[in-house]
């Protein structure tokens, strides 16, 4: 068996803002109605984590629910579990109508952590960044200039992003260019 | 720069997180249909200055469609709703008639 990497082997940049990629994480889709029982039941018994309202992650470490339309989430679970969770989340769901699936290798995240954080975020994504606007646990969906992206805040601030693994080194590219020393704003 | 309400993600999105999807609320006439009815379905569109109703897809958020009524003329938004429906629900002709009264649009109105 071949030994799984993540796509920027855990690459970092250090400008305004500190840019990391994180490394390997689990990831499953689960597609079903999020208001049945078998479907809440199959996310937080993977995770540990409560049901997110809308638009919202509840993330701690590498386990987590993100929120990413009203019959979607993202289950965050460590990369070394994702075969064993999928089989128990398989297993919860039983007959209901839903889809959950790996998706591990098809990603990639990167967090973005400093004071500048929501700067660097607000260059790339058309999405209102204001303290009031976007705080912790808060999530998104969108777009990073011209590939999809979502991103979610952290309690201490920083950022994550889920990106297509195929456009890793893009995202990291675009990410290093808002963070060039120098470029700070400041409108926040 | 256009910015529509999702109704399912309740984001007020960006023009450039949305694709355009055409004319709202078209009925399908397929196999059975006479000749003139399927020319209609695949070509006969609506091309207003005014009142118009479309279909937009949160491509880059929560990926739904959904049903937008605005003015093409002045790129107001009188409002967004959601994809199932075969036309435009009560508020959303009455906050149209309330901006554009006597406004119709198809068979709408």
């Amino acid at each position: 068996m071949s030994k799984p990497v993540s796509a920027l082997m855990g690459a970092a940049y250090d400008g305004i803002v500190r840019v990391e990629e994180c490394g390997l994480q689990g990831m499953i889709t689960l597609r079903g109605d999020l208001a049945s029982k078998p479907v809440a039941a199959a996310a937080t018994g993977a995770t540990g984590q409560d049901m997110p309202g809308q638009r919202r992650a509840n993330v701690a470490g590498q386990s987590g629910l993100c929120w990413m339309s009203p019959d979607e989430l993202l289950v965050l679970v460590p990369h070394a579990e994702v075969g064993d969770k999928l089989a128990a989340m398989t297993k919860a769901l039983g007959n209901a109508h839903s889809l959950a699936v790996d998706v591990s290798d098809a990603r990639a995240m990167f967090r973005v952590s400093g004071a500048n954080a929501r700067e660097v975020m607000a260059k790339l994504a058309p999405v209102d960044f204001a303290p009031g606007a976007f705080g912790p646990g808060d999530f998104r969906r969108s777009r990073l200039a011209q590939v999809a992206g979502a991103f979610w805040m952290e309690e201490d601030g920083s950022f994550r992003i889920i990106c297509f693994r195929s456009v890793a080194d893009y995202v990291f590219k675009l990410l290093k260019v808002a963070a060039q020393p120098g470029s700070a704003v400041g409108v926040f | 720069m256009l910015i529509l309400h999702c109704p399912y993600c309740g984001v007020d999105a960006d023009e450039t997180e949305l694709a355009a999807g055409g004319e709202a609320h078209l009925k399908r006439f397929g196999p059975g249909s006479s000749d003139d009815e399927l020319h209609g379905y695949l070509f006969t569109r609506e091309n207003p200055k005014g009142v118009h109703l479309e279909r937009w897809r949160h491509a880059s958020g929560c990926g739904k469609w959904f049903h937008a009524a605005r003015c093409t003329a002045t790129l107001e938004v009188f409002g967004t709703y959601k994809a199932q429906v075969s036309g435009p629900p009560q508020e959303i002709r009455d906050a149209i008639s309330a901006k554009r009264p006597g406004w119709s649009w198809r068979e709408f109105s």
